[in-house]
């Protein structure tokens, strides 16, 4: 009886697979708050801009409000970026070891080159109004955005040599750096760094959006909140098309870089040309598609999207796995395929639904018609969880799908945690950290809203004590 | 194999230099963190407290952040066995670094008593605990604890728990409360200055007693005999607390130029005293780690000279500003009617022109640095 008990095989769960779970489940919760604070720090640094530029009170009110949100985000993105920054040691230590050489140095760098910068001059933006001038308070503003978006590069530099390892040298068993160019130059890099950041803008675009419809079929300040969606319109709708576009790019480079994953994504087991790309498939996903009972599937479009060409060869999983073993030794070489599979089509789906969402809202704005629709203002509100899944989906098919290794070709996961870091105490940090994250999402989640609910507050009015977000203290 | 080169050298110091930093710096701020509510009574009191710390801290924490990534990148084993070792402990920093950080952003935003009350122990206890287990682990680190030849970890959470750590622990406890109670007593006014003032005369000769006696601990118990360069160094240390204990209370200015010393050298005198090791072995001294064991390539160690050369002078000149920015000092009454940015720049707006007349807060320029206070 007990062998079966839930405890039970609770009690069997390796180290490795509480490590993984844990990194799983900070990284993605931390990356909650990084689009949203990349793409309002731009947002904000825009409308102040606006005010400085035109002095109309509205821009200054809409700074402050999308302002007090973006403050929001980034206390819970800080406080949780620490543990992201030392859980490399505690949970990894092998893999730290194995490349610290090369890992480390941009992850320093984005502690000096950005997180400086951020964290100093948030402060100044908070606590200056009033004390510094117009003109050197805008200026704080740009270099918070700036700063965030200059960490995601470092760190994305750092994450794509774990994608793509470029520079280096094998000395001792451990990877040595050789150049330090090709890892900060690295292309999959630069793409993916091109594609966080659209991201980040149709995060704080489909905010604005949200935000403003709830306003606008209010009927509330329609100043601020048509201001919103005249930047956020066209913003979503372009860079929910660009996005797909650098991701498009991706594709092609990673099926270079990582055919398994790309052969994964598509559920591709038996090589073959002009691979039709299928929407839906039900299935254990254990053989190519077309012995499952997939119901639509565009045809050559799978090789385009890889390839570029749409009669193009898409390698499958059976025959990278042969080459692999070959390669590398015996073994499976093969991510979870299901994983891989759906959470690249919700990634997209989500991208093509929020351009759709977009599009209309845009066609409505130019008519004069948007404030009138409500069946658009009703669904623009509970869109806004589309870019979340849309990063969550992408980040998990990024880094499950590179699965068995933590680093492509070079170490495998099963051998990259801690030795010395057993599985009760690893239990104990995924509790811990799951529950305090819980606390905080649930506290976080309600001031936001109360935020949201309460709007811009009118120049020269003073907002209830405690209010202010800019004299939070 | 040599125990180090120069780039070795250079990065122990210049990340012993960030560890110096962050316990400056941070130092002060779980200091008033600890003491939010023995100095601030009511909210306004309470409000101008956190308002101290409240444009500086994030920076301050940053200082940690570097020296962590830091010597990820220059000292991998060491970032590895450490991080991977003090597991538990690590983990009882980080929930407290969390708590406070999303304290200090919420306390305000909340309406009722009870949600500013439970911030409040949010902040004590996050600001506590911490402070407490940066003392635990770094006399630890210094002390020794029980690694292998592999470089691994073979304890337990309860081996870092020993009297001599336990006491490290208690003397940076005390001395950060002392450094805050002083940092408060220089940036606050009325009230709170005069409570912060008389804890400061009362907490910092405890904290000179508890930090001489921890540092004539480690000096004389040091695995390979006594290094003086370190017992010097820890020397000046005992001197700086005891002239901050007896200028506490009458000259804070100098009282805290004194704590900031002390703990300069304090950490200064450990890591003399770890050097040249990244960690200390209590099973066997030949598996004390060198800097030569734990560092990155020399190419690696190079790059990241170079960053460091060219950004770190610009960062210290643009938080130094900070600072020379928010040099002001803080009181409740600063808080009972301005309550939003828009009224700061009315105000200041007032206080330049002389003018009383409250215009729109928009349309106007507001006053430059030169501001209140």
């Amino acid at each position: 009886m007990e062998a079966s008990s839930p405890l039970h095989s609770l009690r069997r769960v390796t180290a490795l697979e509480l490590a993984r779970w844990q990194f799983g489940i900070t990284t993605l919760y931390h990356f909650i708050f990084v689009p949203v604070t990349i793409g309002l720090a731009i947002v904000v640094a825009y409308s102040q801009t606006r005010w400085y530029r035109t002095g109309e009170e509205h821009w200054l009110r809409s700074t402050r409000f999308w302002g007090k949100l973006m403050l929001i985000s980034f206390a819970l993105g800080v406080a949780t970026g620490i543990v992201q920054e030392f859980q490399f040691g505690m949970n990894w230590s092998n893999y730290s070891r194995f490349v610290g050489d090369i890992f480390g140095a941009p992850l320093a760098m984005e502690g000096l080159a950005a997180f400086f910068i951020e964290s100093t001059f948030l402060g100044l933006w908070i606590f200056g109004w009033g004390r510094l001038s117009k003109k050197v308070h805008l200026v704080c503003a740009w270099l918070v955005a700036f700063s965030t978006a200059l960490s995601a590069y470092f760190i994305l530099a750092a994450n794509s040599w774990m994608q793509h390892p470029v520079g280096y040298k094998m000395v001792d068993g451990k990877a040595e750096l050789t150049n330090i160019a090709s890892v900060l130059f690295n292309n999959t890099a630069l793409y993916a760094f091109a594609h966080t950041i659209l991201a980040a803008l149709l995060t704080a675009g489909m905010i604005l959006i949200a935000v403003s419809a709830w306003h606008l079929k209010r009927g509330n300040e329609t100043q601020v909140f048509g201001g919103a969606m005249k930047l956020a319109l066209p913003l979503v709708a372009i860079s929910a098309v660009v996005t797909m576009g650098v991701g498009h790019f991706n594709g092609i480079l990673m099926t270079d870089q990582q055919p398994m994953k790309m052969a994964a994504a598509d559920a591709v087991f038996e090589t073959k040309e002009g691979a039709g790309l299928s929407v839906f498939a039900t299935a254990p996903f254990e053989s190519n598609p077309e012995e499952l009972t997939r119901n639509v599937e565009i045809p050559n479009l799978l090789s385009w999207i890889s390839t570029g060409y749409p009669r193009g060869e898409i390698e499958g999983i059976n025959n990278i796995n042969a080459e692999y073993q070959e390669r590398y030794g015996p073994g499976d070489y093969a991510p979870v395929v299901w994983v891989a599979y759906w959470t690249w089509r919700v990634m997209i789906g989500c991208a093509a639904v929020m351009f759709l969402i977009a599009a209309w809202g845009w066609w409505l704005m130019r008519k004069g018609r948007l404030e009138q629709s409500r069946r658009f203002l009703a669904l623009a509100v509970p869109a806004v969880a589309l870019p979340f899944l849309a990063s969550a989906t992408g980040w998990i098919f990024t880094e499950m799908g590179r699965q068995p290794w933590v680093v492509f070709g070079l170490l495998k996961t099963d051998v990259a945690n801690s030795p010395s870091v057993g599985a009760e105490q690893i239990w104990i940090t995924l509790v811990g950290f799951t529950l305090v994250y819980g606390i905080l999402a649930a506290i976080a989640g309600r001031v936001f809203l109360k935020a949201v609910k309460k709007g811009p507050v009118e120049a020269g009015k003073a907002e209830e004590p405690g209010e202010e977000l800019a004299l939070a203290y | 194999m040599d125990e180090y080169t120069f780039l070795q050298v250079v990065w122990f110091i210049l990340i012993s230099i960030l560890w110096l930093g962050y316990f400056v710096l941070e130092g002060f701020d779980f200091g008033v963190g600890m003491l939010m509510r023995a100095v601030g009574r009511d909210e306004s009191e309470k409000r101008a407290t956190l308002h101290t710390i409240g444009p500086i801290w994030d920076g301050n924490e940053v200082w940690l952040i570097v020296a962590g990534g830091a010597t990820f990148a220059a000292f991998p084993q060491w970032y590895a066995t450490l991080f991977s070792g003090f597991y538990l402990a690590l983990f009882l920093i980080l929930l407290g670094l969390i708590v406070r950080n999303v304290g200090l952003e919420m306390w305000g935003k909340g309406e009722t008593e009870t949600w500013r009350r439970r911030w409040e122990w949010a902040i004590i206890g996050g600001s506590l605990l911490p402070a407490l287990l940066w003392g635990v682990g770094w006399a630890n680190i210094v002390h020794g604890v029980p690694i292998g030849a592999d470089m691994e970890y073979t304890g337990t959470l309860f081996d870092l728990l020993k009297p001599y750590a336990l006491l490290g622990g208690l003397a940076s406890l005390s001395i950060f409360l002392a450094h805050g109670a002083i940092f408060l007593e220089l940036k606050t006014e009325g009230a709170i200055r005069e409570r912060a003032k008389a804890i400061a005369t009362r907490a910092t000769p405890v904290a000179a007693v508890i930090g001489i006696a921890f540092l004539i601990w480690t000096v004389a118990s040091r695995q390979g005999g006594t290094d003086w360069v370190s017992a010097v160094i820890a020397a000046v240390s005992g001197v700086a607390l005891l002239a901050a204990a007896f200028l506490a209370g009458r000259e804070p200015g100098r009282a805290f130029a004194a704590t900031t010393g002390a703990i300069l050298a304090f950490f200064t005198a450990l890591f003399v005293d770890l050097f040249p090791h990244t960690m200390v072995s209590s099973t066997d001294p030949a598996f004390s780690m060198t800097l030569n064991q734990s560092s990155s390539s020399d190419y690696t160690l190079t790059v990241m000279t170079v960053v460091a050369v060219l950004l770190v002078p610009v960062v210290l000149a643009y938080q130094a500003w900070t600072y020379w920015v928010f040099r002001h000092r803080v009181s409740a009454e600063d808080f009972g009617e301005v309550k939003s940015p828009l009224d700061l720049l009315d105000k200041s707006k007032r206080e330049s022109t002389g003018d009383d007349d409250k215009g729109d807060g928009s349309g106007g320029e507001p006053a430059g640095a030169g501001s209140p206070g």
